[in-house]
């Protein structure tokens, strides 16, 4: 196998608080390889969440070290990670993170704004980024005119518009009910099934499940990493989610 | 990321906080209303005085009577019967930088003529007047020498006398009463506007010097013929001073003044008098553009505090671009639009509101008023200046956050 995608050294950061030092990350060792589906779980405030910004290049290492399809990512200028963000990188946010008050297919466009993609290419890309995510007809309405379960879908569609080689999600079902999460989860799988690699945290078995592999997290430090043999299917299961909160024709007879 | 899109991301931010976009303006819009108000208020009393000195020449020099001194109280210059016509003919005779010299009787009476009556001054004067005083005749024609030999009653009337007496009709060939002397009106004076005093320079008559004296004022032949001033013009490239100073030797020798004695006249250099005048307006003018600039930079600040408001209150937006990859310049450019597009909005309202409140004040004040290409470019450059200058340090306080911290804040 070539190279893995994700290389991590002795990754570690820390914060300091008020005269004490919180150590978020205390030296991760990991290898991502291109196409797989890792949910990253683990308690509260066990760094999971610290450890996708730096896998993300939103945020620098204390220590350590992170190459990003052999590239050495740890020491770029704040210019250089802001390219490798909108050329490799797709990220999905718990909480959306859409702009408001500004129409889906721009919101879908806005990584290409910063890559002097012109207009007309950007509303086409983002047109079809968001037929991909069933959302066709929405392009026109606002976020607050989508339900969570539709936003989180302009959000991915936002992420994957500039042909990333990583989709980062950070519980990105944190806020949506179990049958959008499971449509959501669908979505990652259709994507990961096309050769997409996607780092998603978590801290839902139910959720994890849906991934290949599961790396748990705990003080800062790795403690498990094992592969799921039979992942789920999150369409399949959609599906049933549907057809059983619909009253059953002629239940009432 | 192009200016295009930035400009809309702008108005789009624009647009969703509008009273506060509006207010904001607010400042800029007053302040470049009141610069350019001022500069037309200010350069249009300028024009005025520019025009008067056009008007009267750049070289002209009025011969008055001295004071008298009455009881240890000295008098206003010409209290003093001194000057005669004889004085102002010598004066043309003898100096030869001397283009025009013109002796003036003055007097103000009622005249009836045409459809109505009009009470007016009247000069008495001698051909020379008219090329000493840039008066220029529109219609009909001037008098000449014989005419004042012959105290010829006829009488030249200027635009506001003839427009008071004969509305729109032609006056030229129309009889007139001038103190109950009838008078033959044989031309019209070409316009001169309002005096430095804002008194209007076309409410005048001007007949032969002979004739005001002997058939309207009434001064009998055996008295000395004395006149009011003299009116006189250098000729172009003669020293001002060299000449003044020629006329006033030659008034001494005529008047027999002794060497330890005072003038018995007074010489006017009018031209200075306006240069001063002038040079006064102009500071003023500057005066009222600086003041008027402060409500600029009022105007200024208060982007500045709107702007960094509004790179606060959009933390998160700032956060989510550059986790999409917006450099900080993408972010710098998108603030610093923003910022310039409020200050030159605001800077255009400012200057339709700064012409029509120049137009107002022209119409209802009756002040003079200049309206320049210059002040308005300058204010569009200046409100874009500020803008710049005033949105710079919000922008780069955006453009200097971290993905991380800024996607974090709350
Ligand atoms: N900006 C910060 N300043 C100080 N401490 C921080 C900061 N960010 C994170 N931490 C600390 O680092 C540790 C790891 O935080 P992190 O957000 O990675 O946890 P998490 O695993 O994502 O938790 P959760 O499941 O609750 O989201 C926590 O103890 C947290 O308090
Ligand atoms: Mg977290």
């Amino acid at each position: 196998m070539s190279t893995p995608l994700i290389v991590t050294r002795q990754l570690a950061k820390s914060y300091e608080l008020g005269g004490h030092v919180v150590h978020a990350l205390r030296g991760v060792s990991v290898e991502i390889a291109a196409g797989e589906f890792v949910a990253v779980m683990g308690p509260s405030g066990s760094g999971k969440s610290t450890f996708m910004n730096l896998l993300g290049c939103l945020d620098t290492p204390g220590s350590g070290e992170y190459l990003l399809a052999g590239e050495r990512v740890s020491g770029l200028d704040r210019d250089a990670l802001a390219a490798i963000r909108n050329r490799r990188i797709g990220f999905v946010f718990q909480s959306f993170n859409l702009l408001p008050r500004t129409p889906a297919l721009e919101n879908i466009a806005l990584p290409l704004l910063y890559c002097g993609v012109p207009a007309e290419e950007r509303e086409r890309r983002a047109a079809a980024r968001l037929a991909e995510v069933g959302l066709a007809e929405r392009g026109h309405h606002h976020p607050a005119q989508l339900s969570g379960g539709q936003q989180q879908r302009v959000a991915i569609a936002r992420a994957l518009v500039n042909d990333p080689v990583l989709i980062l999600a950070d519980e990105p079902t944190g806020a949506l009910d179990t049958l959008t999460s499971c449509e959501v989860m669908a979505l990652l799988q259709q994507l990961n099934a096309h050769g997409m690699t996607v780092v998603l945290v978590t801290h839902e078995r139910d959720i994890a499940e849906f991934a290949k592999r599961v790396i748990t997290f705990r003080d800062g430090a790795v403690v498990e990493d094992h592969a799921v043999e039979w992942p789920k299917d999150a369409a399949a299961m959609a599906e049933e989610l549907r057809t059983a909160q619909q009253p059953r024709p002629g239940a009432l007879a | 990321m192009n200016v295009l899109a930035s400009i809309r991301i702008a108005l789009r931010a624009l647009r969703i906080n509008k009273l506060r976009s509006a207010l904001t303006m607010l400042g800029i819009i007053i302040g470049v209303a009141a610069v350019i108000t001022m500069i037309a208020v200010g350069s249009g009393a300028q024009q005025r005085i520019e025009d008067q000195i056009k008007g009267l020449g750049t070289n002209l020099i009025i011969l008055m009577p001295g004071s008298t001194t009455a009881g240890g109280v000295r008098m206003g210059a010409g209290s003093r019967n001194t000057l005669t016509e004889e004085d102002g003919y010598a004066i043309q005779r003898d100096i030869p930088g001397v283009q025009a010299s013109a002796p003036t009787l003055r007097g103000t009476g009622q005249v009836v003529g045409g459809s109505g009556n009009w009470s007016t001054v009247f000069y008495g004067v001698t051909p020379e007047y008219f090329e000493a005083r840039n008066w220029v005749v529109a219609e009909g024609k001037g008098f000449d020498m014989a005419d004042v030999t012959g105290a010829a009653k006829v009488a030249l009337l200027g635009d506001t006398v003839a427009r008071s007496l004969f509305g729109d009709a032609d006056p030229v060939g129309q009889v007139i009463r001038i103190r109950t002397v009838p008078f033959t009106v044989i031309g019209v004076l070409e316009r001169k506007g309002q005096s430095l005093g804002g008194q209007d320079q076309d409410d005048v008559i001007l007949m032969p010097i002979s004739t005001a004296r002997k058939r309207v004022l009434g001064q009998g032949a055996g008295r000395l013929r004395t006149v009011g001033s003299v009116s006189i013009k250098v000729r172009d490239g003669e020293d001002m001073k060299e000449v003044e100073g020629q006329i006033r030797e030659l008034m001494r020798q005529r008047h027999r003044i002794q060497q330890d004695r005072e003038d018995d006249f007074t010489l006017r250099n009018l031209s200075e008098v306006l240069a001063t005048r002038e040079e006064s307006s102009r500071i003023m003018g500057l005066l009222l553009a600086a003041v008027a600039s402060v409500s600029l930079l009022v105007g200024g600040i208060g982007i500045m505090n709107i702007m960094l408001v509004s790179v606060t209150e959009r933390t998160r937006e700032i956060g989510l671009r550059m986790a999409v990859g917006a450099r900080g310049r993408d972010i710098l450019t998108q603030f610093l639009v923003e910022a310039i597009t409020l200050a030159l909005i605001g800077g255009l309202l400012g200057i339709v509101l700064g012409l029509g409140g120049s137009l107002a004040i022209g119409h209802f004040a009756g002040w003079p008023i200049h309206l320049g290409m210059e002040p308005v470019a300058l204010s569009v450059g200046f409100a874009a200046a500020i803008g710049i200058f005033f949105g710079f340090y919000p922008a780069r306080k955006a453009s200097l956050l971290l993905p991380i911290e800024a996607l974090r804040y709350e």
